[in-house]
């Protein structure tokens, strides 16, 4: 198992997670790099929203640390992380369906210290790599298509300029000519130098994107292995997702 | 019994002006609801502390136009005030908790004002005393002033929130907590903010009708019932059914004074929420979803 | 352990009564009416909690029920001469358990804030109405009549002295307060608590939850009807100001700091604010209403449970 050479950009130190008297997370440990694409394959209801959450700031875990940079942000507001750098896109996408597609990017855009000249370059940007929501730029978030609206949920969180994207099944409910498109932007992040860390149900697309794989089974980390290995021995995917 | 056509007039005119003023009240109600599920019972307080913020200024000053802007920006801080000490440490908390909280501030804020100002009716002068004829009846140019400002205010808050990027935020909020604060919205900031506008828009209102009326601890009742009443029926946080219900209400209710009392004139209200209740619960001007 | 339980619980009840019952005996005038208005209030208190604590319904509605009791107890007494006690209750009762079926009419059609505000209204609706009124409810002056006798017809007829007036009201409000007890813990009032905890699931087991919702209204409406009657015999007068809505908030005020859902919670909670009230208006002459006011959002937020709060689930048991 390789080590990060340098320092991790997200490290998840053995957290715990609660839902009222439901023990979620039982120590989750693992590591992003930086510009690294990692997987976190799981059964459905093992906890990886929950990991992506807590790293996202939306929950905050009871025991364990998150750090962020060499730095401890387990209590910080989801607010605050957003701003430093950790973009989240949640399952079933949430944009705000009655904003329109620019007023969608703008809530992130529109942060201190972005000047003018900065937001235009980034709009551009996300135009060419979304052209489909240059298109509908001012239509409301809510008439645009599932696969659609998963872009705009990807482009909205890119408009902070993070250093991470957190990736709650992108693909789920998308068609398949949508699923490439996925890996394709997948592919574009890496190129920005932005750091991805994907729950995913889809084996083939996580084995293909990341670079390493986590795979969690009832709150903790059952298995970390490097992409490659898996794609040459995926008896640990059959034993933990019984595929 | 014959209504004249300038008596129906009139109260056409007094029923938009009346409705203004409601719509500026209840704006900020329905904003409040809208973002963060707050009932705040205590609106109509700020409403009243707003009028003898007024007074206040208006005596110091000698001008009612400073008077307003002053008493809208004290009440706006009071407002932030409010929801920082009591509203924020009971988000979360089950949605009665803040109703009775905010119910616990109106009381502490109505005996307030008995305790500073006394039990007597105070005034404000009017900022201009002309009148022009309308039939029979000198009506006076201020209440023509009081629907325009009020509109006015009305207006800039919308474009305020269409156009603007706390609009924008405000907006987001409001659909979408948790993900306006993974999008670095500063959400808490966000909530006192609109609070602090809602209790801003009260306050106002509270200033541009007090020449209308005496300024006494107790006016804050009437409206807060009012306030209630045309949330409901234009549907909560719906801003513009608010004012449309505003209006509406307030024009049946002038044309019921035609022939009762202004004190029965407000059944008319009531008849017209029972019926929303029963048919269109989300609002009279809602689509009911299927 | 169980026995012990029910044991510390009766004897504390008897202890209470008793002292409630000597009560006139040793305390002056003034308090003793004093403690009969905390029961009369108690009851109305407690009559919300059958919807607030139990039922998981916010009401600010209590006020109409309460006038209403008052009212209707008012016109037997004003309308029957010699005036009557058992022709006045029934009558108040009536005329709040109309008010009760109104409400409980909308009360299965809207939900939480909406169900709230609707109340609060809906008292709003008969304050306007009482007061202006005035041919029949006597307006803003409201009505003043004369205390009836105390008689069991064809045993005896006495006039109420302040002792058996007051063991009147002690037995009305522990009577009300047992029957209301065997009725939260029954099966109704278990549905009731279900209801409270998870609508939804409730209504998917196959309650049918809209009728237990107008049971429980009607049967808030009536206990509360019938603090308004005890309270129009106490003092003979009606008047509106009982039913504005402001006392519908004070009446869940009461609710809140005694605590939900335990029945006794918000006779406490009565008393508490009464005397506070009490207390306060002598330092504070008229202002007193601040400091309370500031001590009630204080225990909203901090101590939610109310005064009896920890104790609920041992008092339901």
């Amino acid at each position: 198992m390789s080590e990060t050479s340098a320092q991790p950009l997200v490290r998840v130190e053995n957290i715990h997670t609660y839902y009222g008297k439901s023990h979620i997370l039982h120590g989750v440990s693992l590591e992003v790099g930086k510009a690294e694409v990692v997987g976190l394959l799981g059964r459905n209801g093992v906890g990886k929203s929950t990991t992506l959450k807590a790293i996202a700031g939306l929950v905050h875990p009871s025991q364990g640390e998150v750090l962020f940079e060499g730095r401890a942000i387990t209590q910080l507001a989801a607010h605050r992380l957003a701003r430093l750098g950790i973009g989240y896109v949640p399952e079933d996408r949430r944009i705000f369906r009655l904003l329109s597609v620019i007023e969608n990017l703008r809530t992130g855009l529109d942060r201190h210290g972005v000047t003018k000249v900065r937001k235009k370059e980034l709009l551009d940007k996300v135009y060419e790599y979304f052209p489909v929501l240059a298109e509908r730029r001012n239509q409301a978030g809510g008439t645009l298509s599932g696969g659609e609206q998963q872009m705009l949920a990807i482009a909205r969180s890119m408009m902070l300029e993070p250093k991470i994207i957190l990736l709650d099944e992108p693909t789920e409910g998308l068609m398949p000519r949508m699923i490439s498109q996925i890996r394709e932007i997948i592919g574009v992040l890496e190129q920005e130098e932005v750091a991805v860390l994907l729950v995913e149900q889809n084996v083939p697309l996580t084995l293909e994107a990341a670079r390493r794989i986590y795979i969690l089974e009832k709150g903790m980390v059952r298995h970390h292995a490097p992409a490659s290995e898996l794609r040459a021995d995926a008896t640990a995917i059959h034993q933990y997702m019984g595929v | 019994m014959e209504i004249a056509f300038d008596q129906l007039l009139i109260q056409t005119i007094n029923g938009i002006v009346t409705g203004m003023i409601l719509a500026l009240v209840a704006s900020g109600l329905t904003l409040i609801f809208g973002i963060m599920d707050v009932v705040n019972f205590a609106h109509g307080e700020l409403f009243m502390l707003g009028a003898y913020a007024g007074v206040v200024v208006l005596a110091a000053t000698g001008d009612f136009w400073i008077a307003l802007v002053a008493a809208s920006l004290l009440i706006a801080l009071l407002g932030a005030v409010i929801y920082l000490t009591t509203l924020r440490p009971l988000l979360g908390r089950d949605p009665l908790t803040t109703i009775l909280a905010t119910f616990g501030v109106s009381l502490v804020l109505q005996n307030y004002a008995l305790w500073q100002f006394g039990p007597v009716a105070r005034k404000i002068q009017e900022p201009f005393t002309g009148h022009f004829t309308l039939f029979y009846l000198d009506y006076p140019w201020y209440r023509l002033v009081i629907a325009l400002l009020s509109a006015a205010i009305i207006g800039t808050l919308w474009l305020f929130l269409k156009i603007s990027t706390f609009g924008v935020w405000i907006r987001a909020t409001t659909q979408d907590r948790v993900m306006a604060q993974a999008m670095g919205i500063p959400v808490p900031w966000v909530l006192t903010v609109v609070f602090a506008i809602g209790a801003a828009m009260a306050g106002a209102s509270g200033v541009l009708f007090g020449p209308l009326v005496g300024v006494n601890h107790a006016m804050g009742l009437d409206w807060i019932l009012k306030a209630f009443i045309v949330v409901v029926i234009g549907g909560m946080g719906n801003l513009a059914g608010s004012i449309a219900a505003s209006i509406f209400i307030s024009l049946l209710e002038a044309y019921a004074s035609l022939w009762v009392s202004p004190a029965q004139a407000i059944i008319v209200s009531f008849v017209v929420l029972i019926l929303t209740l029963l048919f269109r619960p989300t609002g009279l001007f809602v689509p009911t979803p299927k | 352990m169980r026995l012990r339980r029910s044991t510390i619980y009766w004897t504390g009840f008897s202890v209470i009564i008793a002292l409630l019952i000597i009560a006139p005996f040793v305390l002056p005038e003034f308090w003793r009416r004093f403690v009969t208005e905390i029961l009369i209030w108690g009851l109305l208190a407690m009559s919300s909690d059958l919807l607030i604590g139990y039922t998981g319904m916010v009401s600010f509605g209590h006020s109409a029920f309460f006038g209403l009791g008052m009212y209707g107890a008012a016109a037997a007494l004003l309308m029957v001469k010699p005036p009557s006690l058992w022709l006045a209750i029934p009558a108040g009762l009536i005329g709040a358990a109309a008010v009760a079926a109104f409400v409980a009419y909308f009360s299965t059609r809207l939900r939480d804030i909406y169900f709230a505000i609707t109340t609060l209204i809906f008292s709003q609706i008969f304050y306007v109405i009482i007061f202006t009124w005035t041919e029949v409810t006597g307006g803003e002056n409201g009505l003043t009549f004369s205390r009836p006798r105390l008689a069991i017809p064809g045993l005896f007829s006495v006039p109420f002295t302040s002792e058996t007036l007051h063991w009147f009201v002690l037995a009305a409000v522990t009577l009300s307060y047992l029957v209301l007890r065997r009725i939260t813990q029954s099966p109704f009032g278990m549905v009731l608590q279900s209801i409270r905890e998870n609508e939804a699931r409730t209504r998917a087991i196959g309650y049918p939850v809209e009728r237990y919702k107008i049971m429980a209204v009607m049967l808030s409406g009536l206990f509360a009807g019938l603090a308004g009657v005890l309270y129009a015999i106490q003092n003979r007068f009606a008047a509106p100001d009982f039913v504005f809505f402001v006392v519908s908030g004070e009446v869940v005020i009461y609710n809140v700091i005694g605590g939900i859902g335990t029945l006794v919670g918000p006779i406490v909670g009565a008393g508490f604010f009464l005397l506070l009230r009490e207390g306060f208006s002598r330092f504070f002459t008229e202002y007193y209403l601040i400091p309370v006011g500031v001590i009630f959002v204080a225990m909203v937020i901090f101590m939610p449970q109310g005064l009896l709060g920890f104790a609920r689930r041992w008092l339901n048991e």
